[in-house]
C-alpha cells in the first residue's frame, strides 16, 4: 500500500511559520527510497529542533547504515516548533518525515535517539501529532514499534510506559539485527501480532521491552525487584558494542542541510569510548572500552566526506580527542593535506594534560588563535581527586603559559558545581584558578588584555556511574554557591574585569536529575508536563521549572515519593536501582568501590596504560581495548592535473 | 581574474530557502566541484561571490543572479553544468556568461512576477487589477524592523495583467474554467512587472494594494514566482535579458 506524501497540505502552512526551510527536506546526500520496494521501514527521530537534530552523528549513521541495505528504508523526522505544531493540529497534518514527507505512523519502527532526557516531552508531542497512542499498551499492529536509543536510554524507565522497547549501546549492528527480526515476522504474516514481535525482540537479550518486566516496590517507595513476566525473557538486557570502527566508516555521505544548523562541519569520530574514569561522566562509563579508528581510516573518511559535502571544517570527535594514540600524526597529516584548501581543523574535548603545543599549532596553521578551551571540571585539587579528573593546577598553568607564549589570548575553562562532597571553598577555588591563569598570561606576554572565561554547569548524577548513588545538590544550594563565587570574582579589582563568568541556575539540573535517575513512576510526571504544554525542555526559553514541579506534585501524589526523593537523596549499597536490569557491562560492585574511593579522594588510573581495574566491561561484553599506534602516516595527497 | 555571471533558480519546495541558506549551499557547491575560486585578501579569506537582488524567502524564482571571481579561467558553460550538478534539484544554475560589461546591478531595473491566487475567481481578479491600475497612488503598509512603513505600491508597477488559464506547463494546474485541477477551486494567475525602486515594492505589497483598492483577499497565501529581472522596456512593459550585453560583447567565435 503506497503511502501518500503530506507535503501538499504542509506546503500551505509553511508561509506562516519561522524558518520553513527546516521542514522541506531535500538535503544534499539525503535518500528517498521507493516505499513499495522496501519491506522494513524506519522513521528516525532526534527529538529536538531540526537545527540541533540534523547534525547528530548517531541519527546520521543509522540513517545511512539502514538505507544502504536492500529492501530497507529510513527517513528522518524532527520536532516541529510550536508555531507549526499549532497549524498541523488545526489542519490535521500528522508528524511527517522530512525526506519524503510520509506520515510517521505508516512506518514499521519509530526510533528515537535521546542524547538527553530533556527530549522526553518532545517525544510525546511527536507521538501525539503522529496519531500514535501515547501509551505503548494502547497501540495496535497498525502502529510502529516505538524504540528508544541514545545515552539516555541506559535508564529508559521514566519513559517505559511510552516506548515499546529500548536498545542500549552502539546502534550500527543492532538496527540491522532488529530489521531482520521484523522482516521475518512480517514475511510470516505478523503471527501473534505486536506482542509476538516484541517477544522475539526481547528474547535476543539485546532489546529491552519494558512490558515484559514487572517492577515491585517496597513500602518505603524503593524498588523491591524487577522481574521478567514472560517466558524466555532474560533477567538483564545487554548493551551493544561495535568492534573495529574501521569496518563502520559512517557517515560516508554526511547530510548537508540548506538550513543553518548548530554544527556545520565534517565530523569524524576518531575513537569511541573513554577509560579516563572521570566519575561524573556517564558517556565515559557506558561507552567502554576504547576503540580507536585507525589513522588511515580517519584520513579516508575525511577525504571522502569533504568531497561529498563541501564543508570547510573538519571536527575530530570523541570523548577526549587528544587521547588518540596518533593524534599528533593525524593533525599534522590533515593540516598538510588541507591547509591549502582553507579547511580548518577542530578538536573538541581536549584534556589539559593531553594537550601539547605542537598539536595546537597544527590545528591553527591558518593563523587563527582565538581561544582555547579546557575542562578542569573541579576548582580545587581535592574535588578533582573526588571526581578522578587527574589534572593538576600546575598542568593547567604550564599549558596555558605555553599557549599564551604561542599567541593565544583567551582561555575558556569549564567547571561543574554540586559535585559530591563539594564545599563552598571548592567552588571558590575556581575564581582563584582563573586569576592564576590571567596572572600567568600577563607574565608571559607582558600584556594586560588577557581573558579567562569560566563556564559552570550544575552536576547531575547519572545512572551507570560511580556517582549514581550520590545526592544531587538542591537548586537553591547550587544557586547560593554560584552567587558566592560570582561575588568573589566581581569583587576582585586586579583580575575581576578580565574574568568572564557564565553559569546556569540550578533548576533545570534538578529536572534533568529527576529524569535521569527516575523510575517508571516518573512517566506520569512527563505526561502531565506534556499535557500542560511542556515542549523543548532543553531550551531555556521553553523550559518551565514551575510546570515540572507542579506536575510532579500532582502525578506523584499517591506514590509516597517526590522530586527530592529522586534527586537530593543519597542511595545505599543495597538499593535496587531502576536501571540495574540494563547491563552496561560495568560491575555494580566495581562502581560502588569507585564511589567509596571517590569519598576517600583516591584516584584511579586509565586502564589503557595501566593494568585492568576490573570494571567488568571487557569480559562481560566480550570486547577489548583497541588502540594504536599503527605507525602509519597520513601523507598529503598528490594533486593529479587533468 | 576571470569573472562569470550566473543565473539560478529557486524552484518548488526549495523556494523556502532563505538567501543566507542559499549562500552557504552555493559556497559548499563551489568547494565540492573544486571550482578554482579567487579569494579575498585578509585574515579570513572568503571566495569572491557577489549576489544581486535576492528574492524573498518563500518566493520561487526563475531569475536570480550572482557573479563569481575565478583564479583560473574556465569555460562558462562547463562551469555552469558542473555547479548545477553539485546543487540540489530546485536550486538550478541555468545560464552563465563571462563578464565583459560593468554595472550589472544597475541593469536589473525591474522584475516580472507571476502570482498564483488559489481561491480567487478570474472576474474578481480582473476587477481588482482594473481598480489598481486606475489609481494614481495606492498606499500600503509593511512591517519592517524599524516599525510600520507606509509607501506607494502603484508607481513602481509597470504592468499588471490577468493571464489566460493554461494547462500543462508544469507547475500550473489551472483548467479551462480557470479552476484548479487539484481542488476544483477557482484560481487566478497574475503577471506583473515591478520597477526596482526605493523603497522596494514586493509582490506582497502589490497584493496589499489589491486588497486596499478592491478588497481582493486571497483565502490562501499566493504562490509567487519571479520569472525575470533585467532591463525594462517601458513601451512593451517587458523585462529583457540582463546577460545579453555580456553575450554581445563576447569576441566572435566564442
Amino acid at each position: 500500500m503506497t503511502v501518500e506524501s503530506v507535503f501538499p497540505q504542509l506546503e500551505a502552512l509553511l508561509p506562516h511559520v519561522q524558518k520553513p526551510i527546516q521542514y522541506v527536506g531535500g538535503e544534499l546526500n539525503s535518500t528517498v527510497k521507493d516505499w513499495d520496494s522496501c519491506d522494513v521501514r524506519w522513521a528516525l527521530m532526534y527529538p529536538d529542533a531540526y537545527e540541533v537534530g540534523l547534525p547528530n552523528q548517531g541519527v546520521m549513521i543509522l540513517y545511512e547504515v539502514l538505507n544502504e541495505r536492500e529492501g530497507v528504508l529510513a527517513e528522518r523526522t524532527y520536532s516541529v516548533w510550536p508555531d507549526l505544531e499549532a497549524l498541523m493540529r488545526e489542519h490535521g497534518v500528522p508528524q511527517f518525515t522530512v525526506d519524503a514527507h510520509r506520515p510517521v505512523r505508516a512506518f514499521d519502527v519509530f526510533g528515537l535517539s535521546f542524547s538527553t532526557e530533556l527530549g522526553y516531552t518532545n517525544m510525546l508531542a511527536a507521538l501525539d501529532l503522529a496519531g500514535i497512542p501515547l501509551l505503548a499498551k494502547d497501540r495496535t499492529v497498525d502502529d510502529p514499534i516505538v524504540l528508544a536509543g541514545g545515552h539516555a536510554a541506559f535508564n529508559p524507565e521514566p519513559i517505559a510506559d511510552f516506548v515499546d522497547c529500548a536498545v542500549i549501546g552502539d546502534g550500527e549492528q543492532a538496527v540491522l539485527d532488529i530489521t531482520e527480526i521484523i522482516r521475518a515476522w512480517k514475511a510470516e504474516g505478523q503471527p501473534g501480532g505486536r506482542d509476538e514481535l516484541l517477544l522475539r525482540l526481547a528474547k535476543t537479550g539485546g532489546v529491552y521491552v519494558p512490558r515484559f518486566y514487572d517492577v515491585e516496590y517496597l513500602a518505603d517507595g524503593r524498588i523491591g525487584r524487577v522481574v521478567p513476566n514472560a517466558p524466555g525473557v532474560p533477567w538483564r538486557v545487554s548493551k551493544h558494542t561495535v568492534m573495529d570502527l574501521d569496518e563502520w566508516p559512517y557517515p560516508k555521505q554526511p547530510l548537508v542541510p540548506l538550513a543553518e544548523t548548530v554544527h556545520e562541519r565534517m565530523s569524524v569520530e576518531i575513537f569511541r569510548g573513554c577509560t579516563r574514569g572521570c566519575r561524573f561522566c556517564q558517556a565515559g562509563m557506558i561507552t567502554r572500552p576504547v576503540r580507536e579508528r585507525s589513522i588511515t581510516g580517519i584520513g579516508e573518511m575525511v577525504e571522502r566526506g569533504l568531497k561529498a559535502t563541501g564543508f570547510e571544517e573538519v571536527g575530530l570527535l570523541s570523548l577526549s580527542s587528544a587521547d588518540h594514540t596518533e593524534i599528533g600524526e593525524i593533525a599534522k597529516g590533515l593540516a598538510d593535506r588541507y591547509t591549502e584548501d582553507k579547511i580548518g581543523l577542530s578538536l573538541p574535548s581536549t584534556r589539559v594534560d593531553a594537550f601539547n603545543i605542537d598539536l595546537a599549532n597544527e590545528l591553527t596553521r591558518n593563523g587563527r588563535r582565538s581561544g582555547l578551551t579546557f575542562a578542569p571540571e573541579g576548582g580545587s585539587e581535592r574535588i578533582r581527586k573526588v571526581i578522578n579528573k587527574m589534572v593538576s593546577e600546575e598542568d593547567l598553568i604550564r599549558t596555558v603559559s605555553t599557549a599564551y607564549g604561542n599567541g593565544w589570548r583567551q582561555v575558556k575553562l569549564y567547571f561543574m558545581c554540586g559535585l559530591p562532597t563539594e564545599t563552598d571553598d571548592d567552588v571558590l577555588q575556581i575564581g582563584v584558578m582563573a586569576k592564576n591563569v590571567i596572572q600567568k598570561g600577563r607574565e608571559v606576554t607582558g600584556q594586560n588584555d588577557i581573558r579567562c572565561t569560566v563556564s559552570i554547569g550544575g552536576f547531575v548524577p547519572k545512572p551507570h556511574t560511580p556517582f549514581q548513588w550520590a545526592p544531587q545538590l538542591s537548586a537553591e544550594a547550587t544557586d547560593a554557591r554560584l552567587a558566592k563565587l560570582r561575588d568573589s570574582i566581581r569583587g576582585d579589582r586586579k583580575y575581576g574585569k578580565n574574568i568572564g563568568f557564565r553559569y546556569h541556575d540550578g533548576k533545570p539540573g534538578i529536572i534533568e536529575g529527576l529524569l535521569s535517575r527516575g523510575d517508571r513512576r516518573v512517566g506520569a510526571v512527563i505526561r502531565a508536563v506534556y499535557e500542560d504544554g511542556g515542549r523543548f525542555d532543553g531550551w531555556r526559553e521553553h523550559f518551565s521549572y514551575d510546570r515540572w514541579i507542579t506536575s510532579a506534585e500532582k502525578a506523584l501524589a499517591d506514590t509516597g515519593v517526590d522530586v527530592d526523593w529522586y534527586t537530593t537523596r543519597e542511595r545505599t549499597y543495597e538499593e535496587v536501582l531502576p536501571w540495574d536490569h540494563l547491563d552496561s557491562g560495568l560491575d555494580k560492585d566495581w562502581l560502588w568501590e569507585d564511589w567509596q574511593d571517590a569519598l576517600e579522594e583516591v584516584e584511579v588510573d586509565d586502564c589503557r596504560w595501566t593494568p585492568c581495574f576490573d570494571c567488568g566491561v571487557c569480559p562481560q561484553m566480550q570486547t577489548e581495548i583497541q588502540i594504536g599506534p599503527t605507525g602509519k602516516k597520513l601523507l598529503p595527497l598528490t594533486v593529479v592535473n587533468q | 581574474m576571470q569573472r562569470i555571471r550566473l543565473r539560478y533558480t529557486k524552484r518548488g519546495r526549495l523556494r523556502f530557502t532563505s538567501h543566507r541558506d542559499f549562500q552557504r549551499a552555493f559556497e559548499r557547491a563551489l568547494r565540492r566541484s573544486a571550482v578554482p575560486m579567487a579569494y579575498s585578501a585578509g585574515f579570513t579569506p572568503h571566495p569572491k561571490v557577489s549576489y544581486a537582488n535576492a528574492a524573498p524567502t518563500g518566493v520561487a524564482s526563475e531569475a536570480e543572479y550572482l557573479e563569481i571571481g575565478l583564479a583560473e579561467a574556465r569555460d562558462p558553460e562547463a562551469l555552469r553544468a558542473q555547479l548545477d550538478e553539485s546543487l540540489p534539484t530546485g536550486l538550478d544554475i541555468i545560464d552563465a556568461v563571462e563578464v565583459r560589461t560593468p554595472n550589472f546591478v544597475e541593469r536589473l531595473e525591474a522584475s516580472e512576477w507571476q502570482l498564483r491566487l488559489a481561491g480567487v475567481t478570474a472576474e474578481d481578479a480582473a476587477r481588482a487589477i482594473e481598480a489598481f491600475l486606475a489609481a494614481e497612488q495606492v498606499e500600503v503598509q509593511r512591517l519592517t524592523k524599524n516599525g510600520v512603513r507606509v509607501f506607494d505600491a502603484r508607481g513602481a508597477v509597470a504592468a499588471m495583467e490577468l493571464l489566460p488559464p493554461r494547462v500543462g506547463d508544469g507547475n500550473d494546474t489551472a483548467t479551462e474554467e480557470t479552476g484548479d485541477v487539484r481542488t476544483g477551486n477557482p484560481c487566478a494567475i497574475l503577471r506583473l512587472v515591478v520597477r526596482h525602486a526605493t523603497p522596494a515594492v514586493r509582490p506582497d505589497d502589490v497584493l496589499s494594494g489589491l486588497r486596499a483598492t478592491a478588497d481582493l483577499a486571497p483565502p490562501v497565501p499566493a504562490e509567487v514566482t519571479r520569472l525575470a529581472q533585467g532591463p525594462l522596456d517601458e513601451e512593451t512593459g517587458t523585462v529583457t535579458d540582463p546577460l545579453a550585453l555580456d553575450r554581445a560583447a563576447a569576441p566572435a567565435g566564442l
